[in-house]
């Protein structure tokens, strides 16, 4: 073992963990920078603009406030769940980064069943929700939390029925192979990817996935209006920015996966010497996932809320039979052809 | 490499321990949650035997008790709510007017 | 190495499974539970049964216990009472007597041949318990299909205030 500890694949192992955690984390911390100026913009005002030029900074300020606020843990809640749930909220939404391919080599392991850990890790991260909200014990918290994890179990439904159409198509649940999957180009211009052959499946992960990350239009149960704000009433400070970035965390990872499996991930055009073809799958991947990034934020700053009997309706009388029989037609034509 | 016993010897353990969860507690949620735990430690079983022949039908086993498991926690929960709402209070010894 | 994390993961199951029966406020039975199922998972992965392992979670872990814990928060149950009980001396003979079968097991369990794990050509993967769930046990599967929708319509038929 300690041969092991010692060998050039475990440091090249650890190099990948800090490059891809360390990118991860200060991406999250400038979402909510992108996030409030996008929000703004829509709203016709400049946003955050006085800590830095364009406000950049902002993000180190809220960190900054976030640590030296109050810690306020109420009396008669039961502390042992309360302090223990955004942890249980944070760990899972950061566990999925491991399995995501930035680039050929740029994934910390590639799991033979990498999608439907995934998926076990955002099912774990359910309970982060019920358990703070329960904790809590007050009637808005419980209240919302029952809504949102209810909501997020529903949509985990539709969202893991549709992407078995493109489990189906690519033969394999390894993400890295997926990817690989649609490396190559039809007529040597369109590219192999999997929108085209499967465009239904995507428009039904696109709004299961903005269901399941708890976002406006279906973010009932956090918002202002309606429940004071949800299951994270009761927290302050590095608690509630541990749930805020488990949020944001849970959104990069539904954006990726988006591009993993239907827009070829780190796939594009190659050109260039060599140290820029290095680099240029990761620009590429990230650029994707930044435009689906760029979407959610836009459909916050855009779209009502939909009322939450509204929301389940949909989640299990529309979505999930239009996955259902996505997945019957996608096997009839794999079968045949 | 692991011997199988130990496997066999764990899922006892496990088994052990939910049977007696099963007859000790008095909440009927924590019954079931000790139901749960035998057909954990059986799955197990199931699993190590798989492994140990090199046949793949233990595991489709497994599947068949994830089932059953998932079903019959439904429908003992749902169960569990309709007492609740009868007689607030979830101790199964208050649960005996059948008996004469 | 897999003896390590054989040992690790079989006391937190065993320690997190003991817990259950331990606690007195049965939210906490229950997210001991939670601990257990994924100790028990990653024991599958240890077998080489990855595919079970992941369902494990996703099914077992992450909507089994989901339905448990919000029972337990729509409920609100107070700690349990540890009232008269005719029966309290029953974990007085009873954990004696389950030890003493304890023994009996482990003397026969000990020396049973083999070990698991080594196989080389058995692993779980999809497309293995694919080909064998869809072909071999064909009917088993369809059944189960059968259960699911009885076990639906039960629960909603239970769960409602009035029918």
């Amino acid at each position: 073992m300690i041969e092991y500890l010692t060998s050039s694949e475990f440091v090249v192992l650890m190099i990948k963990i800090l490059v891809i955690f360390g990118g991860v984390m200060g991406a999250l911390a400038y979402l909510s920078w992108l996030e409030r100026k996008m929000m703004a913009r829509v709203q016709m005002r400049p946003g955050p603009t006085r800590v830095g030029p364009f406000g950049l900074l902002q993000p180190i300020a809220d960190g900054l406030k976030f640590l030296f606020k109050e810690d306020v843990i109420p009396t008669h809640s039961n502390k042992f769940l309360f302090i223990a749930a955004p942890v249980v909220s944070l760990v899972p939404a950061l566990l999925s980064f491991s399995v995501i391919p930035f680039g050929p080599s740029l994934q910390i392991t590639d799991l033979s069943v990498g999608l439907l850990f995934i998926f076990a890790i955002t099912s774990l991260g359910v309970y982060g929700i019920a358990l703070g909200g329960w904790a809590s014990n007050s009637k808005y918290p419980l209240m919302g939390a029952i809504r949102s994890s209810a909501q997020m179990i529903s949509y985990e439904l539709s969202l893991t029925l549709s992407v078995v159409g493109v489990l189906m198509i690519a033969n394999t649940l390894s993400l890295g192979e997926l990817v690989a999957a649609q490396q190559n180009t039809w007529l040597g211009i369109i590219p192999r990817w999997n929108i085209f052959l499967q465009p239904v499946a995507f428009v039904v992960y696109l709004i299961s996935a903005v269901a399941e990350t708890n976002r406006l239009p279906f973010d009932l149960a956090e918002s202002e209006q309606e429940l004071v704000a949800g299951w994270h009433t009761e927290y302050s400070s590095m608690k509630f920015a541990m749930f805020m970035l488990a949020e944001y965390a849970n959104i990069v990872t539904v954006s990726a996966l988006a591009t993993i499996m239907f827009f070829g991930g780190w796939t594009g055009p190659m050109f260039g010497p060599e140290l820029l073809r290095m680099a240029l799958p990761t620009v590429w991947f990230l650029l994707k996932v930044s435009i689906f990034i760029f979407f959610y934020v836009l459909m916050r700053a855009t779209v009502p809320r939909i009322r939450y009997d509204q929301l389940m309706r949909f989640g299990w009388k529309v979505l999930l039979p239009i996955s259902l029989a996505n997945i019957v037609v996608t096997s009839f034509i794999v079968a045949i052809s | 490499m692991i011997p199988i016993g130990w496997y066999l010897i764990l899922s006892a353990i496990l088994f052990l321990i939910g049977v007696l969860g099963f007859l000790i507690k008095r909440n009927i949620i924590a019954l079931l949650l000790s139901v749960e735990i035998m057909l954990n430690a059986v799955n197990l079983t199931f699993v190590a035997f798989s492994s140990k022949h090199g046949r793949i039908s233990g595991q489709i086993f497994v599947f068949f008790v994830l089932v059953v498991a998932a079903a019959e926690a439904a429908v003992g929960l749902a169960l569990v709510i309709a007492m609740f709402r009868n007689r607030e209070s979830l101790n199964v010894d208050r649960s005996n007017l059948l008996k004469w | 190495m897999i003896q390590i994390l054989f040992f690790f993961f079989a006391a937190l199951a065993v320690g997190a499974a003991i817990n259950v029966l331990v606690q007195k406020h049965v939210m906490y039975s229950a997210l001991s539970l939670i601990l257990m199922l994924t100790a028990v998972s990653v024991l599958f992965i240890l077998l080489k049964a990855d595919f079970l392992a992941v369902i494990q979670v996703i099914v077992y872990a992450g909507a089994i216990m989901v339905l448990f814990v919000f029972v337990i928060m729509l409920l609100n149950l107070p700690e349990d009472e540890d009232g008269a009980d005719r029966l309290r001396w029953l974990k007085f003979v009873g954990i004696p007597l389950g030890l003493f079968f304890l023994v009996l097991v482990v003397t026969t369990l000990w020396n049973v041949e083999g070990s698991a794990g080594t196989q080389q050509q058995i692993v779980g993967s999809p497309a293995a318990i694919g080909q064998s769930l869809f072909t071999d046990f064909l009917l088993p599967f369809e059944v189960t299909s059968l259960l699911i929708l009885i076990a639906l319509m039960g629960a909603v038929v239970f769960a409602k205030k009035d029918l």
